[in-house]
């Protein structure tokens, strides 16, 4: 996947990935992420605002990824959630830590993880993934 | 203006991998039979739409429609790509009936086609993902199985749809397959089959997968003033809807239902003066076992959250009271992802003409068929007919 290597690509991402900070639209009150620059409710009478989110959700879905697609092969098994954050809205995330105890209910908290390294010498991509919190039952 | 457009001709290559083929000698096969069955001379046709995803990553190729017109040796004739992802072929054939509605044209192609087997199977399954959000789901390692996989696993987790139900669709589009010459796998399995299968990504397994899949399919529509002249057996299109939704599937207020697909279908049921209980068989989206399960509730055959147990009763069978994916469905016939949106409507019109022999669905007179993009951002329904006028109930 060549765009992978796009320093482009990652540069334009960094505020949400590094940062987890997306939009709120202070018209209608909902929040999105990743950042939009339109609120799909209001179109052009919302007005969109930063938001930073805690970083602190919940598990609504998730799976193991056995067969990955190419790039994440070094990573499996992995688990991919549907996370819902406190503040109210969904996000996809790589899920970290124990994950044979990973279940729908359990609660999540952003951590500052490597995502992807394109070969030995192409760029190392950082991000967000999850953490099952400590206390889940 | 013609308001009536038919299906006057249908054709489809095997779908299979086609090492020996290459993407333009899939969609010219497909047209030749199409072309050849509608009983029309190539120098009638209009125009040409062609469904496909992602030749340019899958083969390196770009600028399909005209590779496919001049193949075909249908040039100068307008010549259009289609492309929403795995629905990419519902959309053409949308288009080609535009075309005729709007009065422009009067025999148009609906084609789909991709090949898919040049890619080793990572690259393939990255390329699948342009289907998805890229920034945000392919870039954590999210496939398209991984999608499927959420919605399955919140599914099971919010009405208790079991691992055996999903299994069971698996196993009826194989029995049904049986019988399909074109198939990419006609053969039996069964439940344990599918349940001991390798995991792909958890909880759905290889068995619950259509196939990377070479093929392309082939339909010829034509106004009523055509149709009524040469054609034997016109099927018509009694309704068309489309709708869009986020194109992430974290992005959905649901994981468990696919609003596109309640839009699309009502648009087209409102069209065809129908109602889901019209239905006599149905050609529906079985990219992956749950989004067949899914798709069930949301064309309203039965209520949501009940789709296992609609598929458990046996309901979608042959002999079942909405028989579904009756030639094999995506996942025994396979899935080249532009070219399935035509093979639904070869499908449907193969059973509706009573070409369908140990499988046809003995006094069918409609048929819906529900192509789906992506984990359903696009969703696309047509309803196709023996008599042309609205069936009221």
């Amino acid at each position: 996947m060549v765009h992978k290597s796009s320093v482009p690509l990652h540069w334009r991402m960094q505020k949400s990935r590094y940062n987890l900070i997306g939009s709120k639209c202070v018209t209608c009150n909902t929040v999105f992420f990743p950042s939009r620059i339109l609120c799909p409710k209001c179109r052009r009478k919302g007005k969109l605002e930063s938001f930073q989110f805690s970083g602190k959700g919940e598990i609504i879905s998730y799976t193991i990824i056995k067969v990955p697609p190419e790039g994440f092969e070094k990573n499996i098994p992995y688990a991919i959630a549907v996370i819902k954050l406190e503040e109210g809205t969904n996000i996809a995330g790589h899920v970290v830590g124990d994950i044979e105890n990973i279940e729908i209910g359990k609660k999540v908290r952003a951590v500052f993880r490597k995502i992807y390294e394109d070969g030995k010498d192409g760029l190392i991509h950082y991000g967000l993934k999850w953490e099952l919190e400590e206390g889940n039952e | 203006m013609t308001k009536r457009v038919a299906v006057i001709g249908i054709g489809m290559t095997k779908f299979d991998e086609h090492w020996e083929k290459s993407l333009r000698d899939l969609s010219t096969e497909a047209g030749i039979l199409a072309i050849k069955d509608a009983g029309v001379d190539g120098s009638s046709i209009n125009a040409l739409f062609i469904g496909n995803m992602s030749a340019g990553r899958f083969i390196g190729q770009e600028h399909l429609a005209p590779l496919a017109t001049d193949q075909a040796g249908l040039n100068p004739i307008p010549a259009t790509r289609c492309e929403a992802a795995c629905a990419s072929g519902a959309l053409a054939f949308r288009k080609a009936y535009h075309s005729i509605l709007s009065g422009e044209h009067e025999i148009v192609v609906a084609a789909g086609a991709e090949k898919m087997t040049d890619l080793k199977g990572t690259d393939a399954i990255a390329t699948l993902m342009g289907a998805g959000d890229q920034e945000w789901e392919s870039s954590i390692g999210l496939t398209f199985t991984g999608l499927y996989a959420l919605i399955a696993r919140a599914h099971m987790h919010m009405f208790g749809t079991t691992r055996e139900q999903l299994a069971m669709v698996s196993v009826n589009n194989h029995k049904n397959a049986v019988h399909n010459e074109k198939a990419q796998f006609p053969k039996e399995i069964t439940v344990d089959d599918v349940i001991k299968s390798p995991v792909i990504a958890d909880p759905l397994r290889l068995l619950d997968c259509s196939p990377i899949t070479d093929g392309a399919a082939a339909v010829v529509l034509a106004s009523e003033r055509i149709a009524r002249n040469i054609a034997k057996q016109p099927v018509w299109i009694l309704g068309s809807g489309q709708a869009s939704d986020t194109l992430a599937l974290h992005d959905r207020k649901s994981l468990v239902e696919m609003a596109a697909t309640k839009v699309a279908s009502r648009k087209a049921y409102e069209q065809a003066h129908m109602k889901p209980e019209d239905i006599n068989l149905a050609e529906v989206h079985d990219c992956f076992s749950i989004n067949e399960i899914i798709s069930i509730e949301d064309l309203g055959f039965c209520e949501k959250g009940k789709g296992g147990k609609f598929v458990e009763e046996g309901k979608i069978t042959i002999k079942g009271e909405k028989p579904i994916n009756t030639t094999g469905g995506l996942k025994a016939i396979g899935h080249p992802v532009g070219a399935t949106g035509i093979r639904q409507i070869v499908d449907i019109v193969r059973q509706l003409r009573g070409e369908c022999g140990p499988i046809q669905i003995k006094g069918a007179d409609n048929g819906l068929a529900l192509n789906i993009g992506g984990s359903g951002a696009t969703s696309i329904v047509h309803i196709l007919g023996t008599e042309p006028e609205p069936i009221t109930s």
